[in-house]
């Protein structure tokens, strides 16, 4: 097939981008700037909130994967939904017009949660009134948009990868890693909590299953969220992100309230002072830190006809390798 | 619905029906459903949408009660079965019926199907009476509500009554289900009905219901159909007294107590429609329980007892320790004059052939005496041990409902206490009964091998302990399967030191002798009072639970030459009633050097269903659990395999390395739990085999393998796992005392966690280098390992771990912030 990936030069994207041409599609991406995937892929360069440009990056397109977002912990609303909402609008609009027959839409598993534990939940519709944070409602209410568009002439999925991570990473990673470093990570209360992630390879190769298999029932019009299926502690997993990049495993300990007051605090700072970067910190990821989050992936798995190929213990140790 | 009652007056009653449009062509059969006071037809909502296809549900709302109309007459007894006559009629129903009833309405549904006998089909009953029982007072709850300002404020006045009986559910009912029962009851006068029905409750002689509720209860003896009692024990109306009543008059009825539930028992057990409904498919199947096994007929239990009172009169058959640290010796003719003369004596005090006695006797001569002469008598003896708690003795006596009690003093003040029923004999009374029986000049007939022997009780590591009937057939091929696996002779002698089998000495013709120790604890059982009851009768079998052989390995330094040598008597050592890890097996061997060590698998159901020795154990290694061996000659094991929910649905099979529930056929397994009817079903759905509970696998050796209980399987999205064969793995590792595996996440898609007891190791979160080894070890994707300083285990053996709250822990620890 020929795809389109938007938002093709981040963690996810770029292997994206490697498992389409792996499987023999002809791939075209379109982001903001060049991510140089090679020879056999076409890039575009443009925004996805700039509809003219997402409408010509579709023409002579078969299918979608669309990746490109905003994502962050802070933020304006405003930005969100031009980005997140507007660009997946200015997607539907481009596959329609240009004949575009299955899009997978690149949502998040926030969507549906309101900062409860989640043990063992399937995926459940998006919410965009329960969804916590500029950036879980925009996707959420991106993600029904898209799903509504499941139709005769186009088919739609969307896929929720949980914390996708691997070699490269700059936001978990890359964060975990720096901190370790510097001796500076902290758990919040015992980090007993569990928490699914994903190597981002099986979420490429989760992406790519759900393109070929698209117009299925099982797999048009629905939301699956996407994991490795298994679950550690956040103790475990910053311990050893930490071990893998050459750091010290975190010592100390601060209870869940105090990091959640000290998260809204300096989400407060951050917003009056107009930094563009992110706080160390938010109260969203204190919660999110603190609460176990782990998903069924049965009717995945099934759906996609899909399991992951890389282990944590493998992902760790292709993550140690690549810092070594 | 309306129709014209018996005296001609047209009524207009309100009906649940599953074919109201009467397209009736595919109704099999119809279920006839009766509610009480003061509930009406919405009691039978779940009934109705259960119900397959080939069978109508109907039920129909009592003039002035529910929504049926308000006919301000009063209705008495007679007129409303009359009345629910003319329902069916009108309904079309015709064609075969099983009524079901409620409350007062199963005098109703009694009197319209002792009226309409060639449409019956079977009765179900839920918490109702036919009766007042004689000598007991009418439930003071009634008697109350009865008295008339009481009735009037109770009952119509004010929604009291009304409220009162949603109130008698176990559970406290859902507010929009109280909501739902209260309704119809809105108002005064729609309650009007609700007094009237109160007051139509015949407790005195010359009420005008009297006579028709003692003709419903004197004919209903002559109904041959299948019955169903469903009860709620907790009913403090229709208590259990009246449930004896009606087995009494219903002998042929199936009877299940459900354990928790009240007076509403349809709302409080979850499972009872379902029940009610299997047990409809099976009586139009004709499913029938196990036929009695075509085996010849048994030694009785006694024989051996006159035996070696003949042949060897003043040789010792039992050993007791006393007070001042001497044994007190009973002779083999000693203790078969007792039992003659209890025997002779209990029955001239009433205990007869067919009763229930329960006895609260330490393990001793009074106890096998007893033991012995209820069995001669035919009386059938329930045995609870302390083990189970004060409350847990509490719900097997009142489920078992013995007729007689005999209790040492302790346990007299608990029955006391307790109110439990029965009349009471103290052990104290038992010689003065001896000298009653020395007069009788003859004993009672001998019971027959159908007639019922025991009633034992489960442990209750899974919920609330079970019944377990046996009778004499089955005792006595217990004891042959004892006396041949083991090659038992008369020239062997008992250390018994597990409490169920101190009884079977005189069955097996061995000497007996009780350890010093408190038998409600095997953790008081020293090594030197051990060795002195091996020495007092030259004990070659000793069997024990794994917490006595602790008790005795960590007291063995106190033993003097002498006591390691009267060790050297013994040539079988068994460990049983919960599993025994190798390291105590061991430790056994070596402080008993000519014995063999063995352990037997099986369970209160069973016992034994198969057996290992200590050198089968090494030689095996590390396999899909805990090996017990070989089944025995004659016990079949097969296994049932697990669906992705862990739930076992697979046909019996004796494929081998499939895990699977443990299902075993023998004669000697028990013949039904007691008043336990759909538990009963569920254990023998393939009709004369027992499901254990227990799961395991066969290997190609034909060896049995138990990987742990079905409650505790972990369900994981790559399929279900039994928790022994990781733990096992896990304790190999040096830091880990103990280790427990169980599943956190909702069943089906569950992950592994893994909680090890660690001397080394801080509680909570195990450290990321113990985690990495307690994985690889386990060779499973475990999520979690955490740590404990300890793990809780079961009251009665002090070795079931009790995985069930391992569980729950773990999953609130890995919930994180809730």
């Amino acid at each position: 097939m020929r795809v389109l990936v938007t938002g093709g030069r981040g963690l996810l994207g770029s292997a994206t981008v490697r498992e389409l041409t792996a499987r023999g599609h002809e791939v075209t991406t379109l982001q903001r700037s060049p991510a140089g995937h090679g020879p056999e892929v076409r890039e575009i360069l443009g925004d996805v909130t700039d509809a003219g440009v997402v409408r010509a990056a579709a023409e002579g397109r078969d299918a979608i994967v669309h990746l490109a977002a905003l994502v962050s912990m802070v933020g304006a609303w405003s930005e969100f939904e031009r980005v997140n909402v507007g660009g997946t609008r200015n997607v539907l609009a481009a596959a329609s017009a240009a004949g575009v027959t299955r899009l997978v839409h690149v949502s998040s598993p926030s969507v549906a949660h309101a900062g409860e534990p989640l043990v063992g939940v399937a995926s459940t519709p998006a919410d965009p009134d329960r969804a916590r944070g500029n950036y879980a409602r925009s996707k959420a209410i991106a993600e029904l948009e898209a799903l509504s568009h499941d139709g005769e002439a186009l088919a739609v999925s969307a896929i929720r990868p949980h914390l996708v991570w691997g070699p490269g990473d700059t936001q978990l990673i890359g964060r975990i890693a720096e901190r370790a470093r510097q001796g500076r990570l902290v758990l919040i209360d015992d980090g007993a909590a569990l928490i699914d992630t994903t190597y981002v390879d099986n979420a490429a190769e989760a992406l790519a299953q759900a393109l070929d298999r698209c117009t299925r029932p099982e797999v048009r019009g629905r939301a699956l969220v996407v994991t490795n299926g298994q679950p550690r502690t956040v103790a475990e997993l910053v311990g050893r992100i930490a071990e893998a990049s050459g750091g010290a495993s975190p010592r100390r300990h601060v209870p869940f309230s105090v990091a959640r007051t000290a998260g809204a605090v300096l989400e407060r700072v951050w917003a009056r002072s107009g930094r563009e970067d992110e706080p160390p910190l938010t109260a969203f990821v204190a919660e999110q830190l603190a609460t176990a989050h782990w998903f069924d992936q049965r009717e995945t798995r099934a759906a996609l006809d899909w399991r992951p190929s890389v282990g944590i213990e493998e992902g760790l140790a292709r993550l140690g390798a690549s810092y070594a | 619905m309306t129709a014209r009652d018996a005296d001609g007056v047209s009524r207009t009653w309100h009906v649940l029906d599953t074919h109201p449009d009467g397209s009736v062509d595919d109704v099999e059969l119809t279920l006839l459903c009766v509610h009480g006071n003061p509930t009406w037809s919405y009691l039978w909502r779940r009934l109705l949408a259960a119900a397959p296809s080939g069978i109508r549900v109907v039920a129909v709302d009592h003039l002035d009660m529910g929504y049926s109309e308000r006919t301000d007459t009063v209705r008495r007894l007679g007129q409303r079965i009359e009345d629910l006559s003319v329902v069916t009629a009108a309904l079309g129903v015709d064609g075969p019926v099983v009524t079901v009833a409620h409350d007062w309405g199963g005098p109703i549904s009694l009197g319209w199907a002792l009226a309409h006998r060639e449409q019956l089909r079977g009765i179900v009953l839920l918490n109702t009476a036919v009766h007042q029982p004689e000598g007991a007072p009418a439930p003071s709850i009634i008697r109350l509500a009865r008295s008339a300002p009481v009735l009037q404020a109770n009952t119509v006045t004010t929604p009291a009554f009304l409220r009162g009986t949603t109130l008698l559910s176990g559970t406290s009912l859902p507010r929009s289900v109280a909501d739902a029962f209260a309704a119809p009851y809105a108002t005064a006068d729609r309650r009007s009905a609700i007094g009237a029905f109160v007051s139509d409750i015949p407790l005195e002689p010359g009420h005008p219901s009297a006579s028709t509720l003692d003709a419903i209860a004197a004919d209903i003896g002559g109904l041959d159909v299948p019955a169903l009692l469903l009860w709620g024990p907790g009913d403090p109306v229709f208590s259990d007294r009246y449930l004896n009543d009606l087995i009494g008059r219903l002998p042929q009825a199936d009877v299940h107590r459900y354990e928790g539930a009240r007076h509403l028992v349809i709302e409080d057990a979850p499972s009872l429609v379902d029940d009610l409904l299997t047990w409809v498919a099976d009586l139009r199947a004709g499913r029938t329980s196990a036929e009695p096994s075509p085996h010849s007929e048994g030694e009785p239990l006694w024989s051996a007892l006159d035996e070696r009172a003949l042949d060897d009169p003043s040789g010792i058959a039992l050993a007791e320790p006393t007070t001042d640290g001497a044994w007190r010796k009973v002779t083999w003719d000693l203790l078969h004059r007792n039992v003659d003369l209890l025997a002779r004596g209990l029955a001239a005090r009433g205990v007869h052939r067919g009763d229930r006695v329960a006895v609260l006797i330490t393990p001793g001569a009074d106890l096998l005496a007893v033991v012995y002469a209820c069995w001669r008598i035919g009386a059938s003896v329930v045995v609870t041990d302390a083990g189970l708690g004060v409350r847990g003795i509490h719900r097997a006596l009142r489920g078992a409902a013995p007729q007689h009690v005999i209790a040492i003093p302790r346990g007299m003040t608990l029955v006391r206490a307790l109110r439990l029923p029965g009349r009471r004999i103290p052990v104290s009374e038992l010689p003065a009964i001896a000298r009653l029986g020395s007069t009788m000049s003859s004993l009672p007939q001998a019971p027959g091998p159908d007639d019922e022997a025991v009633v034992a009780f489960t442990s209750g590591s899974t919920g609330p302990a079970k019944g377990v009937v046996y009778r004499h057939r089955q005792v006595q091929r217990t004891r042959d399967a004892l006396r041949e696996h083991y090659a038992i002779t008369p020239r062997d002698s008992l250390v018994a030191a597990f409490a169920p089998w101190a009884v079977l000495g005189p069955a097996l013709g061995i000497a007996s002798a009780i350890p010093d120790m408190d038998v409600t604890s095997p953790r008081t059982l020293t090594a030197r009072a051990f060795a002195a009851s091996v020495r007092v009768v030259d004990g070659t079998l000793v069997w024990a639970s794994p917490a006595a052989f602790t008790s005795i390995l960590g007291s063995a330094g106190g033993m003097s030459d002498d006591d390691l040598a009267a060790l050297g008597s013994l040539r079988l050592v068994l460990g049983a009633g919960a599993p025994v890890s190798p390291a105590l097996l061991h430790g056994m061997a070596r402080l008993c050097p000519r014995a063999e060590v063995r352990t037997p698998y099986g369970m209160t159901e069973v016992l034994p269903v198969a057996d290992v020795t200590i050198g089968e154990i090494d030689g095996a290694g590390l396999g899909p659990g805990v090996l017990v061996g070989h089944p025995l000659e004659g016990v079949d094991v097969r296994i049932s395999e697990l669906d992705s929910s862990g739930t076992a649905v697979g046909p019996l099979s004796d494929r081998t390395g499939v895990l699977g529930e443990v299902v075993v056929r023998a004669p000697h397994q028990k013949d039904r739990y007691d008043r336990l009817w759909a538990t009963e079903r569920a254990s023998s759905r393939e009709t004369g085999w027992h499901r254990t509970g227990d799961v395991g696998e066969l290997d190609d050796a034909g060896r049995l393998w138990i990987g742990g209980r079905l409650a505790h399987v972990i369900t994981t999205a790559d399929g279900p796992v039994a928790p022994v064969r990781i733990e096992q793995a896990v304790e190999l590792l040096p830091e880990v005392e103990q280790a427990a595996c169980v599943g956190v996440g909702p069943m089906g898609t569950q992950h592994l966690v893994v909680v090890v007891v660690s001397a080394k190791a801080a509680g909570g979160l195990a450290d990321l280098g113990l985690t990495e080894r307690v994985r690889r070890a386990a060779g499973a994707d475990v999520a979690a390992v955490l740590v404990r300083n300890d793990l809780p285990v079961d009251v009665r053996h002090r070795s079931k771990i009790d995985r069930t709250a391992i569980s729950r822990w773990a999953g609130d620890m890995l919930a994180g912030r809730s």
